[in-house]
């Protein structure tokens, strides 16, 4: 019988990477005990989100244990699926909020650019892995094309905080693979050059965030009031926070998107400048072990999915606690593993799952 | 340039290491080492960025947070801007916003909210009713909102209320804007009504980008001009920074910025020739709609019966409800433009108009009436009203005597999908465009449209096939056709105004509060129907002889100027070959008399399509309700009461 449950066990725990997953766990514990505040002690959305972990945990432990050789040929599909059902949302998607993003299946909505978030940089890391050693610069613009077209769907739906986030997953894969500096300087000074021209292209919501995020005052209704009622969230909260439950911000209704995009305002609010030197932390040590994931992966297929995965996780903190402290201009990113939402939680530990099937499949560098 | 743009393997000139075709593993994991550190540092630098930015707000800024959040929280509080004004042609008021007091409880904030309601019962009255439509309120609403329990409070009870206020946190006297019809039922289907916002509103709202503009707002048009011209009423929305104590409660505005008042509508309409024509109808249920040919102006809307549009304003309470839903006469239906109905012997005139374009009739051509009419080889007669028929008929003699043979003749020669080609272009089959929503497009029939409305499964082949018998029905306006009120008007006036077709438009002009300026609603001639002036002399010396000499001439006696009209009758009950007598039918099965008209005829100023339901003979029901409205129009006079039911010469004249 104990045998029975230690054989359990090592299967269960065999290629799941115990660090990574401990601090993922802890951080999810948190979005958790936030949540229940910001739903108002209702338990309902706590438990919906806790289903979905559980749906969420099933499927990182499927996919770590799988070889990344396996993971690497699902790249072409997985892509290829995503780009056709992108289409299909532009052509009947359904409409929400002005936008068009989900396809409707009867049973559950689906977004198909959170698939892309995985499917791009997988796409990238598979072909530059067949292209070893014999990478130039076609290979570098094709890449480029891989790359523009999602993020032309997305950005059409219109979805610019996803697509401008999927353009850098696949644009860190290009990194990694070793674009040249000349080449990242170049393009960072064109895009700055380029802002004026894509001015006139933006929505008219965009550019209002844009004018927001300038001068909050502008639109205290629209826009700019959920900028600065997070400011007064997080700067009211102080080093040791109000304490749980008791922030007035959250609680009086002044915040919006409490649940999801700007649930950190509540964090923030609850727990103070110590909450969020924690909260830092734990994401800079889950950063921190998927780069060692990464300095340790054996082939480029590995080494670069790994790479663009965790500086993924490390943009989606840092754009949403940028965007909730008003560093940046408000987009719609969740913070990962905390934010209300199931689709960005099975897709992160997704991610997770990749990151430790890169580790668990290592082979020792041969020296 | 594979060495520009891939700096890894870049370096490579010279120098055993770097040549390009030895691998070299530990040269390429340093290249992406170095990669992995300056992506390390950018990562740390972000951290370290965010945490200023944290130390920033949190402890370098709290006290200023702190201030904001905890002791004066600052609350921006939006002003709901005043509605755009709904004027008639003439400058008469029919929708207005005015401003009055609520008691208005925040639930979230009143910990036992039956105690509290009783308790300000003894203060304000409070009836079963307001406490039914506020527990209502409770279950449609969002955590935060402040919700009315009472409106319109009287003086004595807002002072009353001011001395106890401190019993009640939580509760709160607020002015809100209410919207007032004063001529209640009067062109109520034009007008609409507002009433509160609803989750398919806001969808709405969200889909126009106008989310903020609408914090604050209430109510929105749900039905009418009320709903049509929203965007334009609604006015742009204010806002106030106000510091609230601990309460929640306002102790100083720090700055405002007004709002806007919202678009005043002038309308086409003519709310004293409106009451003229609602009164024509008495009890009756029907729909009149009167155009200017000249320009698709609509003059008057009349949909019986109506209802009170200033019951839905707070929220309709559900005895009245129920009232008005449930009711036979279905008082929310917007007959004119909802109603299809078969469009009866005021067909006739389009019908012979498009024979004469097609060529297929001469005015002069005739035919023999015996009173019936049979498919060659076929047993069944359709029957003429007029027992023994008309004798010898020409085109005038057709129209007003509205005889059936001569258009089932007609029919019988004349291809469906031909008609239809030209019927269409006089607007029937599709929405004319009217400025109000809903608007039906109601049946046209064609070979196409047959084949789709018996697509289903449910049906075979031989339903789907367009049959001659089809064609001899559709010939006098009854089988498949199905047109609304609004259709007809506009073809007469596409007649009246020799074939140039206005779109109809109950706004006239909406003037613009912040500019100050009106803005015109020009009248746009939507097309012009191809039409010889010869073929329309023809067809207008025919209404105008039914006016005269025909089936309406009893309903003009003595009429101060020439109109041009025809009556039409249009079936509901199959007789099966036998012989109508009204009284035998049930009520709600009897006939619905039309008549379509316009004057005066030489230069018309007034079109119209008036509709009796269940009313009986076009000309008994429905011609003198058009002639109270063109009396009051062209000349001014003015009866009193409903329109009597014109007398009917003899039998003969009974052919609608």
């Amino acid at each position: 019988m104990g045998q029975l449950l230690a054989r359990i066990w090592e299967v269960l725990s065999r290629r799941v990477d115990s660090f990574l997953f401990g601090v993922a766990l802890t951080i999810v514990g948190v979005g958790l005990i936030t949540l229940f505040s910001a739903a108002d002690q209702n338990f309902a959305r706590v438990s919906s989100q806790l289903s979905s972990l559980a749906l969420a945990l099933a499927l990182m432990w499927i996919v770590a244990n799988i070889p990344p050789q396996t993971i690497a040929r699902a790249a072409v599909p997985l892509y290829a699926a995503g780009i056709v059902l992108l289409v299909a949302v532009a052509l009947w998607g359904v409409t929400v909020n002005g936008s068009r993003r989900w396809l409707n299946f009867g049973f559950a909505r689906f977004q198909p650019s959170e698939l892309m978030k995985i499917a791009v940089p997988l796409m990238l890391a598979w072909y530059f892995q067949k292209f070893e050693g014999r990478v130039g610069w076609k290979d570098f613009a094709l890449a480029a094309v891989l790359i523009a077209v999602p993020v032309y769907l997305i950005k059409r739906q219109p979805d610019l905080g996803t697509a401008l986030l999927i353009g850098a997953s696949g644009f860190y894969v290009l990194y990694f693979a070793g674009l040249s500096w000349k080449v990242i300087v170049g393009l960072g000074m064109t895009a700055a050059a380029a802002a004026p021209l894509v001015w006139p292209q933006l929505r008219d919501y965009q550019r209002e965030r844009i004018l927001t995020f300038l001068d909050p005052a502008r639109d205290p209704l629209g826009a700019g009031y959920h900028s600065s009622q997070a400011s007064i969230a997080l700067g009211s909260g102080g080093v040791v926070g109000k304490g749980w439950l008791n922030g007035t911000q959250t609680h009086l209704d002044f915040l919006p998107e409490r649940h999801t995009d700007f649930i950190f305002a509540v964090f923030g609010e609850e727990f103070g400048l110590v909450g969020n030197v924690v909260l830092l932390i734990l994401y800079l040590l889950l950063i921190g072990r998927g780069m060692m994931i990464t300095a340790n992966a054996s082939t480029l297929f590995t080494r670069l999915i790994a790479g663009a995965i965790t500086l993924m996780f490390f943009t989606y903190a840092f754009v949403n606690m940028g965007m909730v402290s008003g560093l940046l201009p408000v987009v719609g990113v969740p913070l990962p593993l905390v934010s209300f939402g199931g689709t960005a939680l099975i897709s992160l530990f997704i991610g997770l799952g990749i990151l430790m099937s890169v580790q668990a499949h290592r082979k020792l560098v041969n020296n | 340039m594979a060495r520009f743009l891939f700096s890894s393997r870049g370096r490579s000139h010279g120098g055993a290491l770097d040549s390009p075709e030895l691998k070299n593993p530990e040269r390429e994991a340093y290249f992406f080492r170095r990669r992995l550190t300056i992506a390390a540092a950018l990562v740390a630098l972000g951290l370290v960025g965010l945490f200023v930015r944290f130390f920033y707000l949190q402890v370098v800024q709290h006290s200023h947070y702190q201030t904001l959040a905890e002791t004066n929280r600052i609350a921006i509080v939006p002003i709901v801007p005043n509605r755009g004004v709904i004027r008639d042609r003439n400058g008469i008021v029919l929708a207005q916003s005015y401003s009055a007091y609520t008691l208005e409880i925040q639930p979230a904030r009143v910990p036992n909210l039956e105690q509290t309601i009783d308790a300000l019962a003894e203060i304000v009255d409070v009836q079963p009713r307001d406490r039914k439509r506020f527990r209502k309120l409770i279950e449609e609403s969002r955590n935060f909102e402040s919700l009315p329990l009472r409106t319109r409070l009287t003086d004595n009870e807002v002072a009353r209320f001011a001395v106890n206020r401190y019993r009640f946190p939580g509760v709160e006297i607020k002015a809100r804007l209410f919207r007032q019809y004063p001529y209640g039922e009067l062109a109520s289907h034009a007008i609409g009504y507002i009433g509160r916002i609803n989750d398919r509103d806001l969808a709405r709202i969200d889909e126009w980008g106008e989310s903020a503009n609408y914090k604050g707002s209430d109510y929105i048009g749900k039905v009418g001009l009320e709903l049509s011209y929203e965007r334009e009423l609604h006015g742009t929305t204010g806002v106030e920074e106000v510091e609230v104590d601990a309460g929640g409660r306002a102790v100083r505005t720090l700055s405002r910025v007004a709002p806007l008042s919202g678009n005043d509508l002038t309308l086409s309409l003519d709310i004293k020739l409106q009451e003229v024509a609602e009164a024509a109808f008495g009890s009756r249920r029907g729909a009149l709609v009167a155009l200017d040919p000249a320009s698709g102006e609509v003059l008057a809307l009349v949909s019986k019966p109506g209802y009170d549009p200033n019951l839905f304003v707070d929220g309709i309470d559900v005895a009245n409800w129920e009232l008005l839903n449930e009711s036979p006469d279905k008082p929310l239906l917007n007959r004119p433009l909802r109603g299809a109905y078969p469009p009866g012997s005021t067909i006739k005139p389009f019908l012979a108009l498009s024979a004469l374009s097609s060529g297929r009739r001469t005015p002069a051509q005739t035919i023999v009436d015996p009173g019936f009419f049979q498919l060659p080889g076929a047993a069944h007669r359709f029957r003429d009203d007029k027992p023994g028929g008309h004798g010898t008929v020409d085109m005038y003699k057709s129209i007003v005597a509205s005889c059936d043979t001569y258009y089932y003749v007609l029919a019988s020669e004349t291809d469906i999908d031909d008609t239809y080609r030209f019927l269409s272009q006089l607007g029937f089959g599709r929405k004319t465009g009217i400025d109000i929503e809903g608007e039906l497009t109601g049946v046209l029939p064609s070979r196409e449209w047959k084949r789709q409305r018996f697509a289903g499964k449910e049906y075979r082949d031989e339903h789907r096939k367009w049959y001659l018998g089809d064609s001899i029905s559709a010939g006098i306006g009854q089988g498949y056709n199905a047109f609304t009120p609004v259709q007809l008007a506009h073809a007469m006036a596409i007649i009246a105004n020799d074939g140039v077709a206005y779109t109809p438009r109950l706004v006239r002009s909406i003037r613009d509060v912040g500019t100050r300026e009106m803005r015109a609603v020009d009248p746009q001639p939507a097309y012009t129907v191809p039409l010889k002036p010869e073929h329309l002399e023809v067809i207008k010396s025919a209404l105008v002889g039914v006016g005269r000499e025909g089936t309406s001439a009893a309903a003009f006696v003595k009429a101060a100027y020439v109109s041009a009209g025809k009556t039409g009758t249009a079936q509901l009950y199959s007789l099966k070959g036998e012989k109508y007598v009204a009284g035998r039918v049930d009520e709600r099965l009897r006939d619905h008399a039309w008549y379509i008209a316009y004057a005066p005829a030489d230069k018309p100023r007034i079109a119209l399509a008036v509709l009796v339901e269940n009313g009986g003979f076009g000309a008994q029901a429905a011609a003198p309700i058009a002639r109270q409205v063109f009396d009051y129009y062209l000349t001014g006079e003015r009866k009193a009461g409903p329109a009597p039911a014109a007398a009917v010469s003899d039998a003969e004249d009974q052919s609608d």
